[in-house]
């Protein structure tokens, strides 16, 4: 295992104190954004509310969850501290997930849409009660 | 951090051969939990109807019928995020060859991991043996949520002998989804702990001392922190939205 170490030829690690000080401000905001989603969340539910407005939310809770990962791999993982080249052949593959995502919600939906416009039997049963 | 073209001679990413490949294993596990999750997403879009996860996860041990939406959820993000900084720090203690240093937080990372594992226990224990009045074929039946009965259905017009409400079937595939996902996500929990466990063992025994170098800890750290990076996804698909 000794020669693995020669592999690594220059180290970026932060000086001690102000690492910490670093790991503690990020915990702070982690913990921080965790509340706030819960409390959008619970005003989803306490408050009934427009679709539209409730979509809204949903979705700045998806951007402050994307937040809260950009902090642990920055941060918590060091990938920040990376050679670029090395961040970019973790970061580019990972780009695959924007049509992943886009493209399998999409077909979801359809789905949903054509049940319910050819067989009129699929909405009676599953919307009975809209939920609030 | 930018660097000038690789010109040969020395690594070119200045990085360990394993560190690298861990990030490239989580790389690829980051792609078999997000298929999970995107199927997941795919079936809820494809429904007219799914539970609200406010009233499904609304319990709290030792508190018996309280409505307490999303509370014992939170606790286990919480718990998780806490061990994850107790494991940076186990991590940069490693940098300072400061073995008791990463005794200690490693052990409170193990303690973290534990807990949450014991956390997930009693989720899925509260879940399985709810007992709940549906409406099924005309008939009220008392089920729990496992991967063939879903109680979380839209209410029924109708009430119990009791005046409870009662409610219907909700789609099947909400319990497969939770179940599994979440499974996956506590197995990796739990091979976190036990590789965690042996990183202790190993940093007791002074192998790392010897070695000169903390690097096993800083690749097991990777892991775990990965753990607590797909638990942010999995709270925000299965809990916030």
């Amino acid at each position: 295992m000794e020669h693995s170490v020669q592999e690594v030829t220059f180290h970026h690690e932060a000086g001690g104190s102000e690492f910490v000080k670093k790991i503690i401000k990020t915990t702070i905001i982690l913990s921080v954004i965790t509340i706030i989603e819960l409390g959008m969340g619970l005003t989803m539910y306490a408050f009934p509310m427009a679709a539209g407005l409730k979509l809204f939310l949903k979705g700045v809770i998806v951007i402050l969850s994307l937040l809260k990962a950009f902090y642990i791999v920055g941060v918590f993982m060091h990938l920040g501290d990376e050679i670029k080249n090395l961040i970019m052949t973790i970061v580019v593959p990972l780009m695959l997930f924007i049509w992943f995502i886009a493209a399998f919600l999409w077909d979801g939906n359809s789905w949903k849409v054509l049940r319910n416009t050819y067989n009129p039997h699929a909405v009676e049963v599953h919307t009975g009660g809209e939920k609030h | 951090m930018e660097t000038k073209w690789w010109s040969g001679g020395k690594s070119p990413f200045n990085v360990e051969y394993g560190k690298l490949m861990m990030w490239y294993f989580l790389m690829s596990d980051a792609f078999t939990f997000g298929a999970f999750l995107i199927s997941y997403g795919t079936i809820r879009f494809s429904q007219n109807y799914w539970p609200d996860p406010n009233v499904v996860f609304n319990a709290f041990p030792f508190a018996g019928h309280a409505n307490l939406p999303l509370a014992f959820v939170s606790l286990m993000t919480f718990i998780l995020i806490v061990s994850s900084v107790t494991m940076v720090l186990a991590v940069h203690a490693g940098h300072k060859n400061d073995k008791a240093g990463v005794i200690k937080w490693m052990i409170w990372t193990i303690i973290g991991g534990i807990a949450f594992l014991g956390c997930q226990a009693w989720e899925w224990t509260h879940l399985i043996t709810g007992d709940h009045a549906v409406l099924v074929n005309g008939q009220i039946e008392h089920i729990g949520t496992t991967v063939t009965r879903n109680p979380w259905g839209p209410a029924a017009n109708v009430a119990a002998h009791d005046g409870h409400h009662v409610g219907t079937t909700g789609p099947v595939a909400f319990g497969g989804y939770f179940f599994g996902i979440t499974g996956f996500h506590g197995f990796h929990v739990f091979s976190g702990v036990v590789i965690n466990i042996v990183m202790l063992l190993m940093t007791i025994s002074g192998v790392f001392e010897r070695r000169g170098h903390y690097l096993m800890i800083e690749k097991a750290g990777l892991y775990w922190h990965f753990v607590d990076l797909v638990w942010v996804f999995v709270f925000l698909c299965f809990y916030l939205i």
